[in-house]
């Protein structure tokens, strides 16, 4: 077993001798004809003899207690087979394996409005939905905590993903300092909203568990299955090869995935979950709604000297995850002085948890607008501030950075998108009825090296297979994996088979916090060096002066079919990525710099966003084709997060009043303009063995900042107040 | 009662309250088609009624037993793409694919309400051919939302086939 902590100094990466040409090529994705074609089955789709329908029970108030429930006329109506309620296992929304189990058994305990009570089960899906609403709930309402005020928080930094920042006498830096910024920023409740909602087909084969569900991990989900159902993992089977997005909604397991199994164990037959769209905005996490304080102290010349980033955002009770609104602000600018951390109001509101980019994506909505308007008041270009005030080394603790192209970014996306032809007076370009203005933002993403195992097989026929329990969530996991082990292995595309999204195969990291790609990449890369190894002994060489292309393994003047090395028998390896020492001893990043150029009606307020560029430094680029993708979704995803998205909870019931794609706007075709993306490739030796870092929530954190500084620029307007919409901006607009 | 899918006929005794998505989908197997709102706001359970686009989950199976349907199955296989897909495939117009069947079967009727000279919200004139800008194609597919945002893929596919039908 190739076993390694990563990264170490010694390693011999496979990738970096290989010459197949394949890691990195813009290739095709490999599952696209299936998708393309209605052929990629997802967890819902799946065929199951005598399947029955689920339809989840949800309470209609948002708090309280459910005094009775009386379920009889729902028990005979046409086609039930169950009605399940008081089953103290039946979830209040979605488990996880770092909450305790106490904060989903919520009982007749009313947290939130929409929260999970029971489940109708009947022979179709609409028998089910009708006997679902003649189920009858009495209420013991209480007063609940709907409006949380964020700026009376309760709970002072709590432990949470990221550990709060404290260096320096921020006050002393502060308030002696030439130049000092404050202002306050608030972002909405974001939903992840992925296109599938959350779906699950549950079967027992014995007291053998079989779920295929719509979920980011495979493996990892069955601990958290298994904590829900009190039963052991090794008795649940986690199958998901497509998945319809994620977005961090599906980190979690969703609801209906436990009901499922408890109803298909009930009526011993599979039983088929999947949420209604206006139920996933209760029953799956959202991002929180954040408050943040932004302090930048600078000297005369712009060198920053105390930086302060400090957020409220709500929470629902007994949930762990906390919003880590300052993850990205931590190593991102100079300052001696550092106050960052994030506070808590509690609420009755449904959980709030990770959504793409936690952290990044509304923390840079707050510091790089502060940034803009700090750089204005200073006399100075936004790029230019930026520049003054890059660290060499991490600001807070001096570790070195792994690599870090951020101000190549800045220049090279100035470049390209003619930043030099700016006019940074506000309100001063006009087309007609239109304001034109430009903007930009630094993006950063922190990049996390996560434990992932991978087996590969190398055929007697020359092909080889590669087995891990990843997801491919749209990511590319299928057509990344095929380049690395077909590069390391010198094999052509063809010749390489990716089985994922099995939890019965070895256990990877799952699709989360951008780290699937690279970690997986390294678990394939170990096994494949591995394999080099016992190949080159074979042929009598070290495997460091032998090369593997086009099915031949080269050395020593020789050139060797792979299928004559193999002699009928297959090479079988696995490898082990896991963190090691070094991992924690440098600080590890992606990198960019947005740029967008907007129109603003001048009568209406209305915001089209008319270009942008964005240029990133994202490690080595496994597929050149899908990083760009993931890059695309994420900017545009920022454009929406800018202008659009708003979840809004209404202030008397604690219920979504837009829980659905009708009110809760995501961007469209019609607000996606054309954006240029490049990236400054440089493989990171010090992150893992791949030399990549994350991709996935890269694009989304800063590109939103960059719009709002083209409206400000457009418009001389300043929002402190996310989204931009165009009540907002219409008042203040300047006059002809 | 007969449905006629791809070409092919189906017998089917569908519940009165099951939508033409769920007939597809749960009664014949064609799960090519999908749902992400249930509601005609996402495009995702697009398909073709007699050539004409609409959204399967907002009309009911009875009402379709003499219609032409066009499933995302019908209009190719992974061993035979339409050229629509193969440009879907070329230019990544889709990350995690759930929106993709939609967003290929409203691209094949818009392609066609456009030659037909339908103009839209965004057509210069209510008369006339219309050339398919990116403005007119963005215009046209906005009923079809992709959260993993492959719309300027979408786009670039679409241009080189309509591109090709001119």
């Amino acid at each position: 077993m190739a076993d390694q902590e990563l990264p170490t100094r010694e390693r011999i990466s496979v990738l970096d001798r290989a010459v197949q040409r394949v890691l990195g090529q813009p290739i095709d994705r490999t599952d696209g004809p299936a998708k393309v074609t209605g052929d990629a089955r997802y967890a819902f789709e799946m065929a199951a003899k005598d399947a029955l329908y689920g339809h989840i029970l949800t309470v209609q108030i948002g708090a309280g207690t459910i005094r009775s429930i009386d379920a009889t006329a729902a028990r005979t109506a046409p086609g039930v087979v169950a009605v399940l309620i008081d089953d103290d296992r039946l979830p209040a929304d979605a488990v996880n394996s770092f909450d305790k189990p106490k904060s989903w058994r919520l009982g007749r305990e009313i947290e939130f409005f929409g929260q999970g009570f029971g489940v109708v089960v009947a022979t179709s899906a609409e028998a089910a939905r009708a006997a679902a609403a003649l189920v009858k709930v009495d209420y013991a309402p209480r007063t609940g905590r709907f409006d949380p005020d964020l700026s009376k928080p309760e709970e002072h930094e709590p432990e949470g993903l990221r550990p709060a920042v404290h260096t320096g006498d921020f006050d002393a830096a502060f308030d002696g300092a030439a130049y000092r910024y404050d202002a306050v920023f608030t972002t909405p409740i974001h939903f992840p909203a992925a296109m599938e909602p959350q779906a699950t087909l549950a079967r027992w084969e014995d007291d053998r568990l079989i779920l295929h569900s719509s979920l980011q991990s495979t493996g990892g989900a069955t601990k958290a299955i298994a904590r829900a159902l009190d039963i052991k993992a090794d008795r649940i089977r986690v199958i998901a090869p497509f998945v319809g997005g994620g977005f961090g909604g599906k980190t979690s397991v969703g609801a209906e995935a436990i009901y499922a199994a408890i109803a298909a164990k009930e009526t011993g037959h599979p039983v088929k979950i999947v949420q209604t769209r206006r139920q996933t905005a209760h029953l799956a996490h959202h991002r929180a709604p954040t408050r943040q304080r932004v302090r930048i102290a600078t000297d005369a010349e712009g060198h920053i000297r105390a930086f302060g980033h400090n957020s409220v955002i709500a929470q629902r009770h007994d949930r762990w995850f906390i919003e880590p609104v300052h993850i990205g602000t931590t190593h991102l600018y100079a300052g001696a002085a550092r106050s960052m951390g994030v506070d808590v109001v509690r609420a009755n509101h449904p959980t709030s948890g990770a959504v793409r980019s936690p952290g990044e994506a509304c923390g840079t909505l707050a510091i790089e607008v502060a940034m803009d308007e700090a750089a204005e008041a200073l006399g100075l270009d936004p790029i230019e501030f930026r520049r003054r005030n890059e660290p060499g080394a991490s600001p807070v603790d001096g570790k070195p950075f792994g690599t870090r192209k951020l101000v190549e970014c800045y220049d090279e996306g100035a470049r390209r998108f003619g930043w030099d032809r700016r006019n940074p007076v506000p309100a001063s370009v006009r087309e007609g009825d239109w304001l034109i203005g430009t903007g930009m933002a630094a993006a950063i993403r922190s990049n996390i090296t996560v434990e992932a195992r991978a087996n590969i097989t190398l055929h007697p026929d020359g092909s080889a297979l590669v087995e891990t329990d990843m997801t491919d969530i749209g990511t590319g996991t299928y057509t990344i994996l095929m380049q690395v082990v077909a590069e390391a292995l010198g094999l052509s595309p063809d010749k390489v088979r990716v089985a994922i999204g099995d939890s019965t195969l070895p256990r990877s990291a799952g699709s989360g916090g951008s780290f699937g790609a690279s970690s997986s990449s390294s678990a394939a890369a170990l096994a494949c060096q591995d394999i080099a190894r016992t190949l080159a002994a074979r042929m009598g060489v070290d495997a460091g002066d032998m090369t593997l292309q086009e099915g031949h393994a080269i050395a020593a003047n020789r050139r060797v079919p792979l299928t004559e090395l193999l002699a009928g028998e297959a090479v079988r390896a696995d490898g082990h990525a896991k963190p090691g020492d070094h991992t924690n001893a440098h600080v590890s990043a992606s990198y960019g710099a947005h740029f967008a150029e907007v129109a603003v009606s001048a009568t209406t307020g209305e915001v089209r966003v008319r270009r942008m560029t964005g240029v990133f430094d994202i490690g080595r680029v496994l597929n050149e084709k899908t990083a760009r993708s993931q890059i695309l979704g994420g900017m545009i995803w920022g454009i929406g997060s800018v202008l659009h998205e708003d979840g809004m909870i209404d202030a008397r019931t604690g219920q979504f009043t837009n829980p659905d794609f009708g009110e809760y706007h995501i961007a469209t075709h019609a607000d996606s303009p054309p954006i240029d993306i490049h990236f400054i490739e440089a493989v990171d030796d010090l992150a893992n063995e791949a030399g990549a870092k994350g991709v996935g929530e890269l694009g989304n954190s800063g590109a939103g900042a960059a719009v709002a500084n083209a409206i400000y620029n457009a418009t001389g307007i300043r929002i402190h107040d996310y989204p931009i919409t165009l009540d907002k901006l219409i008042d203040a607009l300047p006059e002809d | 009662m007969h449905f006629t899918i791809n070409g092919t006929k189906y017998d089917a005794d569908p519940d009165i309250r099951t939508s033409l998505l769920d007939l597809l989908r749960e009664h014949l197997g064609l799960t090519g088609s999908k749902k992400g709102c249930d509601h005609g706001q996402c495009g995702a359970c697009t398909v073709l009624v007699n050539g004409r686009r609409i959204n399967s989950c907002l009309t009911l199976a009875v009402m379709h037993q003499d219609d032409e349907i066009t499933t995302i199955e019908g209009i190719g296989t992974p061993d035979n793409l339409a050229p629509l897909q193969s440009a879907f495939v070329r230019h990544d117009g889709f990350q995690c694919g759930y929106c993709t069947p939609g967003q290929i079967c409203s691209a094949t009727g818009m392609l066609d309400e456009a030659k037909k000279g339908w103009p839209s919200h965004v057509s210069e004139s209510l008369d006339g051919d219309i050339a398919l800008s990116d403005e007119e194609i963005r215009e046209r597919m906005s009923g079809n939302l992709c959260r993993c945002s492959a719309y300027p893929n979408i786009v670039d596919a679409i241009r080189e086939i309509a591109g090709e039908d001119a």
